[in-house]
């Protein structure tokens, strides 16, 4: 923690009718990759423009590279910030882009172009200096945005859902570029999104936000496999949700039974008393699928259900099944062996999964019987 | 089928010329057609009553009359004059109302600098007499803040032509600049500021290169309106205005010389054409952009 790049201190933010940024303390290490993961509204950006310096917090304090940054314009700071859609100068040729930082910076022309010249080859774009911005496509877009920003050898480097503007195909492979790019530069990142893959296959660490605050904040791993709220556990990951009472509880093994009479088992987290309104989280890739009782793992409680339909996705398929008592939905990846390639809908299966792999919260305030 | 078909391809060869006909006869019959005859006018001279040769006899009195020549540049230089300092103060303007007001704040200073275009020109400016003659509202201002000891007239001066040319000009240069600063993107401002750029910084590299061609469309236009105008300059200007308009009409109304004045005519239009082809090489444009973005 001795080298962090971004220290944020109770940083608020307020806009006329609501907290966009609600008291936020993080420290982001040097040389690492961190995200902010949230829905659209959550005030990420918000943070993003702030540790930029385009809006100044209403409270609390950023420190950029140990330096406090309250009253230094954004373009004071030492950071850069690839913007949503880019906003390459199409005035300029895509070598002035690049070095246009350096010119501001009072760069000697010669030496401005060497440099710039430089990056443009480091991230794979030799040659690319005298074209016109419209010329390229769109991920050499992506790297001359990112090229304009780290020539400069910012602290950090600010990414505000650079992707979302590409196609699928394409976010898939800038994802991946993305990653080499910032273990090549050994630079900071700090990226923004609303896409949970991203985050995960991208940072170090994220942190989920939610109206104003973090969630939560920790390794991609820790927010899957150990989320601390029901938001992060809704939110990262697909995940069944149920919502019900605690009927039982023992060693902090809950029994959950839904309002329709359906019982379950999961690992609680937080204090449950029984008879509390709780939520249950069980993942589609820890729910075991069988046609008979007997070939499921033994020693778990066992669920019956029927086939709604097969979501056949390549390596991502599921099958989403009505539970049998109380026709609730449920989905379940298919494991990768093509045991059940031949599942058809209104088929009767059995799926059970360790509770110790369900996770269970005290239902947040006013979630209670909602359902989704 | 193959006459139907030619039948259709007529029909709509119809349709288009009805459709262009209110143009073309506006600029055949009202343009074209009058400068034909002032082009043929000015190339004659009268050598007795109702006997002309062709001549060049206008164009040389032009360059040998110094007082003609004198009106002319003036008139040029002026004109350029008049066209920067409506380019200086209509820039804030349409900066803020292009991007600075928000919506319905931006649409009412656009109406405020619409509404003076609703009263006539000549009642504009002679708002301006009322304002700026000796007996006026701003000299007795003056006087009674103590800045000067008695009235002063503030009519007829260089500067007071200016006060007005610009005054009648500046909606024509908002306009487009309005356009032009809209549809510059705000993320690039940002993006220039994020990379170290101060406010002027941007103002040179990102603003101006964007907004150049409605920069240069707004000059052009104000520029042609300066020169060709005639009322603001015989008004506010009075006998010392020398507008090459006013001698146009003088030729013409005055002195009854119909050759000489279709002579400068063409002198004025020259002197436009040149001004503006050369405004364009010297900043990089293309007319047809230019144009579209008016």
């Amino acid at each position: 923690m001795s080298a962090a790049d971004l220290v944020a201190d109770a940083v608020s933010k307020r806009f006329a009718d609501h907290v966009a940024v609600d008291s936020l303390s993080f420290s982001v290490e040097h040389g690492s990759f961190f995200s902010i993961l949230g829905p659209s509204g959550c005030g990420k950006t918000t943070l993003l423009r702030m540790i930029a310096g385009f809006i100044a917090p209403d409270s609390g304090d950023i420190a950029i590279g140990g330096t406090p940054m309250r009253g230094v314009a954004p373009n004071r700071r030492p950071v850069n910030m690839v913007f949503q859609q880019l906003a390459l100068f199409p005035m300029m040729s895509v070598g002035d882009n690049v070095a246009f930082g350096l010119a501001r910076r009072g760069v000697a022309r010669a030496e401005r172009r060497r440099r710039s010249l430089a990056m443009l080859e480091r991230v794979g774009l030799a040659g690319a200096a005298g074209k016109r911005v419209d010329e390229l496509s769109g991920g050499q877009r992506q790297r001359v945005a990112i090229a304009r920003s780290l020539v400069l050898e910012p602290t950090l480097l600010l990414l505000d859902e650079p992707l979302g503007a590409l196609d699928l195909k394409l976010r898939e492979h800038m994802k991946i570029e993305l990653k080499q790019l910032q273990a090549a530069f050994g630079t900071t990142f700090v990226y923004i999104t609303h896409d949970q893959s991203e985050a995960l296959v991208l940072s170090d660490h994220v942190g989920v936000m939610n109206a104003g605050r973090f969630e939560q904040q920790g390794t991609p791993q820790d927010l899957y496999y150990r989320p601390q709220t029901p938001f992060v556990a809704a939110f990262v990951g697909a995940n069944n949700r149920i919502v019900g009472r605690a009927t039982a509880s023992n060693a902090g093994l809950v029994q959950i039974t839904t309002a329709d009479g359906w019982t379950l088992h999961a690992r609680g987290r937080g204090p449950i008393a029984t008879g509390d309104a709780v939520e249950a989280f069980v993942r589609p890739e820890v729910v075991s699928l069988a046609r008979h009782a007997r070939e499921l793992p033994e020693g778990r409680p066992a669920h019956a259900g029927h086939v709604q339909s097969v979501l056949f996705d390549g390596a991502n398929s599921a099958v989403l099944l009505r539970e049998a008592g109380t026709r609730r939905e449920f989905r379940i990846a298919l494991p990768q062996t093509g045991q059940f390639s031949d599942l058809k809908p209104q088929e009767a299966v059995m799926f059970s999964f360790d509770p110790e792999r369900a996770v269970c919260f005290a239902a947040r305030h006013g979630a209670a019987g909602q359902d989704v | 089928m193959f006459d139907g078909e030619r039948q259709a391809r007529w029909r709509a060869r119809l349709a288009l010329g009805l459709l262009l006909a209110p143009a073309l006869i506006w600029l055949g019959a009202l343009i074209v057609l009058p400068h034909v005859d002032l082009a043929l006018l000015s190339f004659r001279a009268r050598v007795g009553p109702r006997s002309y040769v062709a001549s060049l006899a206008q164009y040389r009195t032009f360059f040998q009359e110094p007082l003609y020549w004198h009106v002319f540049v003036r008139t040029a230089v002026m004109s350029i004059l008049a066209t920067l300092l409506t380019l200086l103060l209509a820039f804030p303007i349409s900066w803020v109302i292009a991007k600075l007001a928000p919506g319905r704040a931006g649409s009412l200073l656009f109406v405020l600098c619409l509404i003076p275009f609703w009263v006539s020109e000549t009642v504009r400016t002679l708002g301006w007499m009322i304002l700026l003659r000796e007996s006026g509202v701003l000299p007795a201002l003056l006087t009674w803040l103590g800045v000067t000891q008695a009235p002063v007239e503030l009519l007829y001066h260089d500067a007071t032509i200016l006060v007005g040319l610009v005054y009648t000009s500046l909606l024509f240069m908002v306009i487009p600049l309005i356009s032009s600063l809209e549809s510059l993107d705000n993320s690039l401002i940002e993006a220039a500021c994020d990379l170290g750029a101060g406010g002027f910084a941007i103002l040179r590299t990102i603003v101006i290169p964007h907004a150049a061609p409605g920069i240069t469309a707004g000059c052009i236009v104000v520029f042609m309106l300066t020169l060709g105008n005639y009322l603001t300059p015989t008004l506010l200007g009075g006998k010392n205005s020398q507008w090459f308009t006013e001698q146009i009409y003088t030729q013409f109304i005055t002195r009854f010389n119909w050759e000489e004045g279709a002579a400068f005519g063409f002198l004025l239009l020259g002197l436009s054409t040149v001004m503006v082809v050369t405004g364009l090489k010297l900043t990089g444009q293309r007319f047809g952009d230019v144009m579209r973005r008016t």
